[in-house]
């Protein structure tokens, strides 16, 4: 410390690279920490009680699992309902690649039909859900009508009947999610390398085999993406079911994510631990899918560097 | 390009396409032009039910007059805007620095804090719900749009910081490290060097997370109550028990709530679509 | 939304009641926070009429009121009790009282019945009452029934049903005639309560009801079976409308006015929507639910609506003055007017509306409810119990062949609610 040539650098200058990542990091990972990463440890916590949300919680241990796992009727209409979600709302994968190949032309006013086929995206799921339900009303609605002239009758209406109103209010959600696939498919498609597609066809394939063969694999980053949000999406359904039947009829409609709001918050709720546990399922539900997703983003990361 | 471009077809095929694509567009915008034109019938169309035929005469004005100056529509349009532009701002601010120092430095639990925050973006609202509940209450932000905006920045945060960070990733890195030699102090580099190289990032970010707020709906009844400052989803659902039945008006009130995400997307298209589709292509 | 009443803006105040109850009360001071969940605009208007006046007998309080929305407050009460309580709030009677009761958030306020003054609500006093103890004052209530197009009886030539056979003959004339006998909208469920509620209390009394809402009977019992087998008479004969599960009770309002339906089990609160939607008090009545066993008592749904002081108020004595002022004779008669809500005054000296429903009303459940009062399935039944039951209740309707394994649904869901 006897030299006075040059004056020492403070502890932060000389830790600068360190020190800054982590200045940077703070508030984000509080942030995060206080309202998605607690929470979902205290929705654990509170899965082993039961609490009604005004008083003391009692602990009841794993009393809430036992009923929601061993044959609470609720709750295997849920699980059921979400496993249907999930496998038909990966049809908007297929719908949004043939829209998107479809609409893969260079003709005048093209991008202005791309944009309109894309709008149900953007409006909210509320408007989507309630323009759904006036079109399937019994006897008024478009789709009544139109099947009516062919002779089936819906008893109930679609969404009145319990075979067929999850399908219905599904068919309402592919609509969004089928123009959201879409455009993933429109971007990829703007990248599909232009030789290989020359040099297959030059190999003398077209049609589908080309698709199959030589698009697709080159649509893989897009697919995966598509598969992605779909699967969210399916796990999400919310907003569709609360606006378009409420869970009904007689609960026929109900997916875990209804379901949960419905023992937590609802008019004759407030049973918090029970709530707490079917979230928690339904969180495992996801982490499988989240855990796949993670892992092949870890795999593209090792690739990186 | 794939499918084979039509202009190598012959002109029939040419011709056909051009005809078809209004058509097909038509088929599949039909539920929202149903609701367009709903939203300008008579309310006698309904009584009479004439649900899906021509309107029998013309009430735009009156029908869109009476959501704006008879229900509390307006009121809910402005507790929108009020929470989706701080939340934008907000969640923008957040993750262009989370992004930011986990896209540029290389440290210990650098991927593990990215796959924090990817996992968190996914998982279910509902696990959240409770616990992120009883939090605003206590802060005494309960049914307040603060309280909203709070939990938005923060969720918002895990999607962004993705993007972020995969973003800046792909900014030459050269040029952050010409800065460091000359001395230029690190959050200089963040102001000065990288957020300038980010603008279409935060353009894309900001058009996405205004729609995605925009329209939740779960959020806004968990957190909030009444039109004091619920959004303008929530409101349309009360609307809906206010004038039920009333299709005119509730179409009318569905396409008022629907218009600003709408615009967001024809004026920042370009923006929007590279938003969402990152990734979509390597 | 917020409106403040300062008691120097007691100019405001609407016809002031003057009462000889609190014209000698000594002033109250400090400050006095309402909440209320009157948010339709009739129930509003007569929420601040009374604040305006209060404030105006009390110069020296001043008064807050906020209004919230009647649906969002279902919810929102339990937050707003326990933090940063008001002094007085609006809830609902009978069993719908008791998680807050339980949890203390509502304050005893079994003192206030002694007070001569509410002798005049002693109808009224077993609702409010849980566990020995009086918990909130009512401020008004309103019958239900069947309402009906007259004009279609006349063209028919019906008369209003006394009996259940006369009741199922009457529904068969309708039937022949093209129409359906009842319209209702079950998409929310609890319209159907009111079926069950009638039905079951007609065939098996009051008390069993209320021993099925207390959960001291199975669903599974044969007296519950015999109601549903009643019911199930009308539903067989097709005398409700189709798609009732696709609809509110205002979607099922069209098929009343259009004629479609003649008949409508409703709360006293529709006939403002029937007269909205054109029609005239020459086009419509009603009648009392016909008695279906003839050896019980007939009981009639009239649901209360109550104020309350929460247990951390504030202002307790404003709070519980302003409870008297709100169930004292003359205030009782101005705010159920036909011009403020239009229901029935729960306080026994108070002017009845000459509004030909309320009237009726007034009239059958002075003289002929001698069964009991209920107050709805959704107040009766503990909410777990309710929700689950007006589920079955409305799969029963859509199809009644469900019966065994709905009731063994609700047998389980009675044993877990009641331990």
């Amino acid at each position: 410390m006897t030299t006075t040539t040059a004056p020492t650098r403070s502890w932060y200058k000389r830790n600068e690279i360190a020190v800054t990542p982590w200045l940077f990091l703070i508030p984000g990972i509080i942030f995060f920490a206080l309202y998605v990463i607690f929470p979902i440890f205290q929705s654990f916590w509170i899965s082993f009680h039961e609490w009604d949300g005004l008083g003391e919680k009692t602990w009841v241990g794993t009393a809430n699992y036992e009923r929601l796992l061993g044959g609470d009727r609720k709750f295997s209409i849920s699980f059921w309902n979400n496993v249907r979600w999930l496998a038909l709302y990966l049809l908007a994968i297929p719908m949004g690649l043939f829209i998107s190949l479809f609409l893969n032309q260079k003709v005048f006013g093209i991008r202005l039909y791309k944009s309109l086929f894309f709008f149900p995206f953007v409006i909210s799921q509320v408007v989507v859900g309630l323009v759904f339900s006036w079109f399937y009303l019994p006897n008024d609605g478009l789709f009544d009508i139109i099947v009516g002239t062919v002779g089936i009758d819906v008893s109930g209406g679609i969404l009145g009947n319990p075979n067929t109103a999850t399908y219905g209010i599904i068919a309402a959600g592919l609509w969004p999610q089928t123009a959201y696939c879409m455009i993933l498919y429109l971007t990829g498609l703007n990248a599909v390398d232009p030789e290989q597609v020359e040099a297959a066809r030059l190999d003398g394939a077209k049609g589908a085999r080309m698709l199959w063969y030589v698009i697709l694999p080159q649509l893989k980053p897009a697919t995966f993406i598509a598969f992605v949000v779909t699967i969210i999406g399916a796990l999400r359904s919310f907003d569709f079911i609360a606006v378009m039947t409420n869970g009904g009829p007689f609960g026929s409609t109900r997916v875990l994510s209804f379901y949960m709001f419905e023992e937590s918050l609802s008019e004759f709720g407030f049973r918090m631990g029970y709530g707490a546990a079917i979230a928690v399922v339904l969180f495992f539900l996801m982490l499988i899918f989240i855990a796949y997703f993670l892992w092949s983003m870890y795999q593209d990361e090792k690739g990186a560097r | 390009m794939f499918p084979t471009p039509i202009e190598k077809r012959s002109r029939q095929w040419q011709l056909g396409y051009q005809a078809l694509l209004p058509v097909v567009l038509v088929i599949w915008l039909l539920p929202l032009i149903a609701v367009a034109i709903f939203s300008i019938k008579p309310e006698a169309d309904f009584v009479n039910g004439n649900y899906w035929g021509m309107p029998s005469s013309f009430e735009m004005f009156t029908n869109y007059g009476k959501v704006f100056f008879e229900s509390d529509m307006p009121r809910y349009l402005l507790n929108s805007v009020f929470i989706t532009v701080p939340t934008v701002i907000g969640a923008i601010i957040l993750s262009s620095m989370t992004g930011f120092a986990l896209g540029v430095y290389r440290f210990r639990g650098n991927l593990l804090i990215f796959f924090m925050f990817i996992a968190g973006n996914f998982v279910p609202f509902q696990i959240l719900m409770v616990p992120v509940r009883d939090l605003t209450l206590d802060l005494g932000l309960y049914d307040t749009k603060m309280g909203l905006v709070l939990f938005h920045v923060a969720f918002q945060t895990g999607f962004c910081t993705l993007f972020m960070r995969n973003f800046i990733r792909q900014l030459p890195y050269a040029l952050i490290e010409a800065a460091r030699v000359e001395g230029v102090s690190e959050w200089r580099i963040f102001v000065y060097v990288v957020l300038p190289l980010m603008k279409p990032a935060l353009a894309a970010l900001s058009v996405l997370i205004f729609t995605f707020i925009w329209n939740d709906y779960f959020w806004a009844i968990v957190l909030t109550q009444g039109p004091d400052s619920q959004p303008v989803t929530a409101g349309i659902t009360s609307f809906n028990s206010q004038f039920r039945a009333a299709y005119h008006l509730m179409s009318a009130g569905s396409i008022v709530a629907a218009l600003p995400p709408v615009a967001m997307f024809f004026l920042m298209q370009k923006h929007f679509i590279a938003g969402l589709t990152l990734g979509a292509v390597k | 939304m917020n409106s403040i009443f300062k008691a120097s803006a007691a100019a405001l105040a609407l016809g002031v009641a003057s009462t000889s109850a609190f014209a000698d009360a000594h002033s109250l001071a400090g400050e006095l926070r309402i909440v209320s969940d009157m948010s339709n605009p009739a129930p509003r208007a007569v929420m601040e009429g009374l604040v305006a006046d209060f404030g105006a007998l009390n110069p020296d309080l001043n008064i807050e009121l906020e209004i919230v929305d009647r649906e969002a407050w279902k919810t929102q009460i339990r937050n707003a009790l326990s933090a940063n309580a008001p002094d007085v709030v609006n809830w609902y009677a009978a069993t719908r009282m008791t998680p807050y009761v339980d949890a203390g958030l509502f304050m005893d306020i079994s003192d206030l019945w002694e007070d001569p003054a509410m002798d005049a609500l002693a109808s009224t006093k077993g609702a409010m009452t849980l566990n020995g103890a009086q918990w909130g004052v009512p401020y008004t209530y309103y019958q239900w029934g069947v309402y009906y197009r007259k004009d279609i009886f006349e063209e028919l030539g019906l008369e209003e049903p006394a009996t259940w056979d006369q009741e199922l003959a009457n529904c068969q004339v309708i039937i022949d005639s093209g129409r359906k006998c009842y319209t209702i909208g079950t998409k929310f469920l609890w319209t159907a309560g009111g079926w069950f509620d009638y039905i079951n209390s007609r065939t098996n009394g009051y008390e069993f009801h209320i021993q099925l809402a207390n959960g001291e009977v199975e669903w599974t019992d044969e007296r519950v079976r015999d109601t549903f087998a009643n019911w199930r008479q009308l539903i067989d004969m097709g005398a409700f409308i189709d798609d009732h599960q696709s609809m509110s009770w205002q979607d099922a309002i069209p098929p009343f006015l259009n004629g479609d339906a003649t008949a409508y089990l409703m709360g006293n609160f529709a006939v403002a929507a029937f007269r909205d939607g054109g029609l005239t008090d020459d086009q419509l009545d009603f009648y009392q639910f016909p008695q279906i066993n003839p050896d019980v008592a007939p009981a009639e749904d009239a649901p209360t609506d109550t104020f309350h002081i929460p247990a951390a108020a504030q202002n307790v004595e404003a709070a519980k003055a302003f409870l008297l002022y709100v169930t004292s004779a003359d205030v009782q008669g101005e705010i159920n007017g036909g011009d403020a809500l239009g229901q029935l005054p729960v306080n026994a000296s108070a002017s009845v509306s000459d509004d030909k429903f309320i009237q009726e009303g007034f009239e059958m459940l002075s003289n002929n409810a001698s069964g009991g009062i209920m107050q709805f399935f959704d107040r009766d039944f503990p909410a777990e119990m309710a929700s689950a039951g007006m589920e079955g209740l409305q799969e029963f309707m859509v199809f009644p062949d469900n019966l065994d394994d709905i009731l063994e649904r609700l047998e389980e869901t009675r044993q877990r609610v009641y331990q």
